[in-house]
C-alpha cells in the first residue's frame, strides 16, 4: 500500500541525508565564504525554480512556460518593497509577499487557462512572460518614466541564508505533495485527466492550487535575487530564458526522482556562472548542444543513467529493477 | 421511485443534435440497458448524465436533486459513477491507487486514508485484482483494465453506476466473466445503467431496455418486448 | 488628398507589407506544426539566417538581394530537411504518444535557437547590420513608399499564393494534405510519412529563409532579431486555426494590419497587442477564427 509505505520505511535514510547536506549547506559560509557562497545561491535558486516546475508539470503533464514571469514578479515586489533608498520593509516580509505576488498571478492565469490542453498552454505561459514584459517596458517608457531601479545592497551571507530556507521549504512541500492525498490527484490528472475529474477530482481546484503553489517558491526566489542583483529593469526581471531553464534542467537532471532536479539544476549553475560571464556565446551555444543531446539520448536524465551504468557494470543483474 | 430520470435531454454538436429530447428514467435497484446502432447518441447521453456534457435545453435528475450543470466531480460525490468505452485509467499507477483515487476523492464525504485504503483493497478483491495491486494498470489485459475501472468507479460508493460497453473487445470467456460482475455488482445494491452491444449480455442481465436512434429515443421495455420490437429490428435491419 | 485618407492609406499598405511578411513566416511555421508537429521555436532563426546570409552576400560579393531568394532558399531547405530526417525523426519514433513528441520536439527547437543564434553571434557579432536597397520613394495616389517595401509585398503575397497552388494541385501537396489531416491513414496509402513530414520541414525553414531575405531590405537585422518572429508565427497559426495553410496566410494579413494600426498609436505596444488578442483569442476561441 503506497501511502503508508512511506511513513514507515523509506524514510529514514534520505531524510537523515537530507539533514547532513543541510547542516552542511548551512555552515558554508563559516567554512568556506566568499565565492562558493556566492555560487552556492545561485545553484539553489536554479534549483527552486526547477523543483518548483516538476512540483506542478512534472506529474500534472501541463508544461508551464511560466516561470520566467513569477520570477519577475518577485524581483519586482523585491525592487519596490526593497529600493536603494530605504527598505519599506523587512526583507522576510518582502520575500513572504513576493511570493503571495506571484502566487495570485499564478492563481488568475491558472482559472483561465488550465482548461487549454497541451501545447496551448505552454504557448499561452510563455506568453504571459512576453505580454508582462512589454507592458512593463511601456509603462516606464511612456508613463512612469523611471528606466530601471536600484534595489538595496544586502550582504551575500543574508542573501544565502534566505535562499537556502526558500529552498528547504520548497523541498519539504515537493517531498510531501509528492506523498499527499493532493499529490495523488494531481497525478491522476496527468495521467487521465477525464477520468480523474469523473472520479471525484475537482480537477480545476487541484491545478489551480498546485500552480499558484509552486509559483510561490519561485516568487519568494525572485525577491531575494532582485536583491543579488541590485539593478533591475523589465528586461532583467523578465527573462523568457528562465522559462525554459528549469524545463532543461528537471529533464536534464531528471524528473523521476526527487533529488534528479536539484543535480541538474546544480550541474547547470555552475556552469553559467563559470562559462557565461567570460564567454557567454560559447556558454549558449554548449547549452543548446547538451539540450538537444539529452533529449536525443537521456530522456530520463543524467539520473536516469545512473541505474543504467549501475546495471552495466554489475552485468546485467539488476536488469528488472 | 427513479434514482435517475431525464427530462427532454438534448445535446448539440454544431447543427446536429446528438442527443434530441430523451425522456428517460432509471428506478432504484434496476439495470437498465441502453443499445442502438453506432453513432445514435448512446456514449454523448453517458456524458450528459455524468457532467462531462451539459444538456441543451433538458433536466438531468440524480436522486431527485437537479444535476443539469453540476461538474463531473460533483455528480460523481453525489454517488453517481461510470465507466468509459475507450478505457481511461491511470496507466503509469498502480492498481491500488486507481483504485484509491475513487474512495479518496470520489465519496460523498471523503474518507480518511486508512479506510480508503481499505475500502479499496476490499474492492480489487471483489472485481479479482488483489494478485495485481501493485502492477502498473497499464500493463493489465484490456479485461483487467476494464475491471480497475469498474473497481474505481465502485470505490465512489456509487449508487447508480453507468457502464460504457464493458464487454467491447473481450472474449466469449471474458464475456462471461463481465456479465457475472454485473450481476454481483447488483447485488451490492447498485443500480446500473449499461450501454451494450453484445446483445446476449444485454438480453440476459437486464430487466429493462431503452434504444437509441438517431438521438432519439424509439423504445423502451422489456427484453422480451424490445427483442420482438418491429421498430427496433427495423433499425438494426435497415443499417 | 487630405492628410488624414493620406494616413490611413499608409497603415493600409504598412500592415499589408507586414502581414504579407508575417503570412509569409506563419505558413512556415503552419507546415512545421501544423503538418509535422514541431512547435519549432527555432523558427525565427532560420529567418535571421536568410536575412544575415543575404546581407553578406549582398554587401561581400555585391549579389542582388532578389538573386539571393534563389540562392538563400535552396540551401535552408536542404537544412531544414536535414535536420528534421536526423532529429526530429528521431524524436517522433522515440516518443510514446503524440504528446510526449509535441514537448520534446519543442524542447529540441529551442536547444537549436540557441546554437544557431550563438553561432551566428559568433559569427557576425552582436552589432546592428543594415544595407540598402531599392531605398527610393514611390508615389501611390499621393503617399509616398520606398520600392522596397512594395517589392517585400508582391514577392510575399507571390510566394505564398504559389505555395498554396502547390498544396492543391500537386501530388507532394497532396501527399503534404494527407499528412496534416491523419499521418496514420497517409501511411497507409502508401505515403512515404518521414520523408513527406522532413520536405514539410524543409519547406517551413524555406518560407522562413525566404522572408528573412525579404526581411533584410528593410530592418536592422541582429542574431537575437529571430525570436519576436516566432512568437508573432505562433500567435498567427493559433489565430488561424492550427494546420490550416491558408487560415495561417489570411491571419498573417490580419495581424500585420493590426500590428501597423497599433504602431501608429503606441510602437512599443505591438507585440504585446499581439500577445493581448492571442491570449484573448486563446481562451474565446481556441481552435482560431478559421478553426472547424
Amino acid at each position: 500500500m503506497d501511502i503508508t509505505r512511506f511513513k514507515s520505511k523509506g524514510f529514514f535514510i534520505p531524510g537523515l541525508i537530507s539533514l547532513v547536506l543541510l547542516i552542511l549547506l548551512a555552515t558554508l559560509p563559516l567554512s568556506l565564504g566568499g565565492y562558493t557562497v556566492v555560487l552556492v545561491t545561485t545553484i539553489l535558486m536554479y534549483a527552486i525554480l526547477t523543483v518548483s516546475w516538476v512540483l506542478f508539470s512534472g506529474p500534472s503533464g501541463y508544461m508551464s512556460l511560466a516561470s520566467a514571469a513569477f520570477f519577475g514578479v518577485g524581483i519586482y515586489i523585491g525592487a519596490l518593497l526593497l529600493p536603494n533608498t530605504g527598505q519599506v520593509l523587512p526583507l522576510l516580509v518582502v520575500v513572504v509577499l513576493g511570493g503571495l505576488a506571484s502566487s495570485i498571478v499564478a492563481l488568475g492565469v491558472g482559472a483561465l487557462t488550465l482548461r487549454l490542453r497541451g501545447i496551448y498552454f505552454a504557448i499561452f505561459t510563455f506568453g504571459l512572460v512576453v505580454l508582462i514584459l512589454e507592458v512593463l517596458n511601456w509603462w516606464e517608457h511612456t508613463v512612469s518614466h523611471i528606466r530601471g531601479r536600484f534595489v538595496m545592497v544586502v550582504d551575500n551571507e543574508t542573501i544565502f541564508y534566505v535562499m537556502l530556507a526558500i529552498f528547504v521549504a520548497t523541498m519539504l512541500t515537493f517531498f510531501f505533495l509528492r506523498r499527499s492525498k493532493f499529490g495523488l490527484a494531481l497525478q491522476s490528472i496527468g495521467q487521465n485527466e477525464e477520468a480523474a475529474a469523473h472520479s471525484g477530482v475537482n480537477v480545476t481546484m487541484v491545478k489551480v492550487l498546485t500552480f499558484a503553489l509552486s509559483a510561490f517558491f519561485v516568487g519568494a526566489a525572485g525577491v531575494v535575487w532582485a536583491t543579488r542583483l541590485t539593478y533591475i529593469d523589465p528586461y532583467i526581471a523578465f527573462n523568457f530564458f528562465l522559462s525554459f531553464l528549469p524545463v532543461l534542467m528537471a529533464i536534464f537532471g531528471g524528473i523521476g526522482q526527487i533529488y534528479g532536479p536539484v543535480v541538474g539544476a546544480a550541474i547547470f549553475a555552475y556552469l553559467q556562472e563559470t562559462l557565461q560571464t567570460e564567454f557567454p556565446e560559447v556558454y549558449m551555444l554548449t547549452f543548446g548542444i547538451v539540450l538537444v543531446v539529452v533529449i536525443l539520448y537521456l530522456p530520463n536524465g543524467i539520473v536516469g543513467l545512473i541505474p543504467k551504468l549501475w546495471r552495466r557494470i554489475s552485468g546485467g543483474q539488476h536488469a528488472n529493477t | 421511485m427513479p434514482i435517475l430520470e431525464g427530462e427532454k435531454v438534448t445535446k448539440y454538436f454544431g447543427g446536429l443534435a446528438a442527443v434530441s429530447k430523451v425522456d428517460f428514467n432509471v428506478d432504484q435497484g434496476e439495470v437498465v440497458g441502453l443499445i442502438g446502432p453506432n453513432g445514435a447518441g448512446k456514449t454523448t447521453l453517458f456524458n450528459l448524465i455524468s457532467g462531462a456534457f451539459v444538456p441543451k435545453p433538458g433536466v438531468i435528475r440524480f436522486k431527485g436533486e437537479n444535476i443539469t450543470g453540476s461538474k463531473p466531480h460533483q455528480i460523481c460525490r453525489l454517488g453517481l459513477s461510470r465507466t468509459f468505452q475507450e478505457v481511461k485509467i491511470f496507466a503509469n499507477m498502480p492498481v491500488m491507487q486507481n483504485v484509491l483515487l475513487g474512495s479518496l476523492f470520489g465519496t460523498p464525504t471523503g474518507m480518511a486514508s486508512a479506510n480508503a485504503a481499505k475500502e479499496a483493497a476490499e474492492l480489487l478483491d471483489f472485481v479479482g485484482l488483489s494478485a495485481v495491486g501493485k502492477t502498473p494498470a497499464g500493463g493489465l489485459t484490456l479485461a483487467n483494465q476494464k475491471r480497475v475501472e469498474v473497481a474505481r468507479a465502485l470505490a465512489t460508493k456509487a449508487e447508480l453506476l453507468l457502464l460504457d460497453e464493458l464487454m467491447a473487445g473481450l472474449n466469449p470467456t471474458e464475456t462471461a466473466e463481465a456479465m457475472e460482475l454485473v450481476t454481483r455488482i447488483r447485488g451490492r445494491g447498485v443500480t446500473i445503467f449499461m450501454i451494450e452491444h453484445v446483445m446476449k449480455a444485454i438480453m440476459g442481465v437486464c430487466d429493462r431496455i431503452m434504444v437509441l436512434h438517431h438521438g432519439e429515443k424509439i423504445a423502451d421495455g422489456t427484453p422480451k418486448e424490445i427483442a420482438t420490437s418491429k421498430t427496433v429490428i427495423e433499425v438494426y435491419l435497415g443499417e | 488628398m487630405p492628410e488624414s485618407i493620406v494616413t490611413i492609406l499608409d497603415i493600409a499598405i504598412g500592415g499589408l507589407l507586414l502581414g504579407g511578411i508575417y503570412a509569409l513566416i506563419a505558413m512556415g511555421l503552419s507546415l512545421q506544426y501544423g503538418v509535422a508537429r514541431v512547435l519549432n521555436i527555432a523558427h525565427g532563426e532560420f529567418i535571421m539566417i536568410g536575412a544575415f546570409s543575404t546581407f553578406t552576400l549582398y554587401t561581400v560579393l555585391g549579389i542582388n538581394p532578389l538573386v539571393c531568394l534563389a540562392i538563400v532558399g535552396p540551401i535552408i531547405f536542404i537544412i531544414g530537411f536535414l535536420l528534421h530526417q536526423t532529429l526530429f525523426t528521431r524524436l517522433r519514433i522515440a516518443a510514446p504518444n503524440p504528446g510526449a513528441y509535441e514537448a520534446s520536439s519543442l524542447l529540441a527547437a529551442f536547444g537549436l535557437l540557441f546554437v544557431i543564434q550563438n553561432l551566428a553571434l559568433l559569427g557576425w557579432g552582436a552589432d546592428f547590420r543594415a544595407y540598402s536597397y531599392l531605398n527610393f520613394g514611390v508615389n501611390i495616389w499621393g503617399a509616398i513608399f520606398s520600392a522596397n517595401k512594395l517589392v517585400i509585398l508582391g514577392f510575399a503575397v507571390g510566394i505564398g499564393v504559389a505555395f498554396y497552388l502547390f498544396l492543391i494541385r500537386t501530388r507532394l501537396g497532396k501527399a503534404i494534405r494527407s499528412a496534416a489531416q491523419d499521418p496514420q491513414t497517409a501511411s497507409l496509402m502508401g505515403v512515404n510519412i518521414n520523408r513527406v513530414l522532413s520536405i514539410c520541414f524543409g519547406f517551413g525553414a524555406l518560407m522562413a529563409g525566404i522572408a528573412g531575405v525579404l526581411i533584410s531590405m528593410r530592418v536592422p537585422l541582429n542574431p537575437a532579431m529571430g525570436l519576436q518572429y516566432t512568437l508573432i508565427a505562433i500567435i498567427v497559426i493559433v489565430l488561424g486555426g492550427l494546420g490550416s495553410i491558408p487560415g495561417s496566410f489570411i491571419g498573417g494579413f490580419i495581424l500585420g494590419i493590426i500590428g501597423e494600426v497599433v504602431t501608429h498609436f503606441e510602437p512599443s505596444l505591438s507585440l504585446a497587442a499581439y500577445y493581448f488578442i492571442f491570449m484573448l483569442l486563446l481562451l474565446v476561441r481556441p481552435k482560431g477564427i478559421f478553426g472547424k
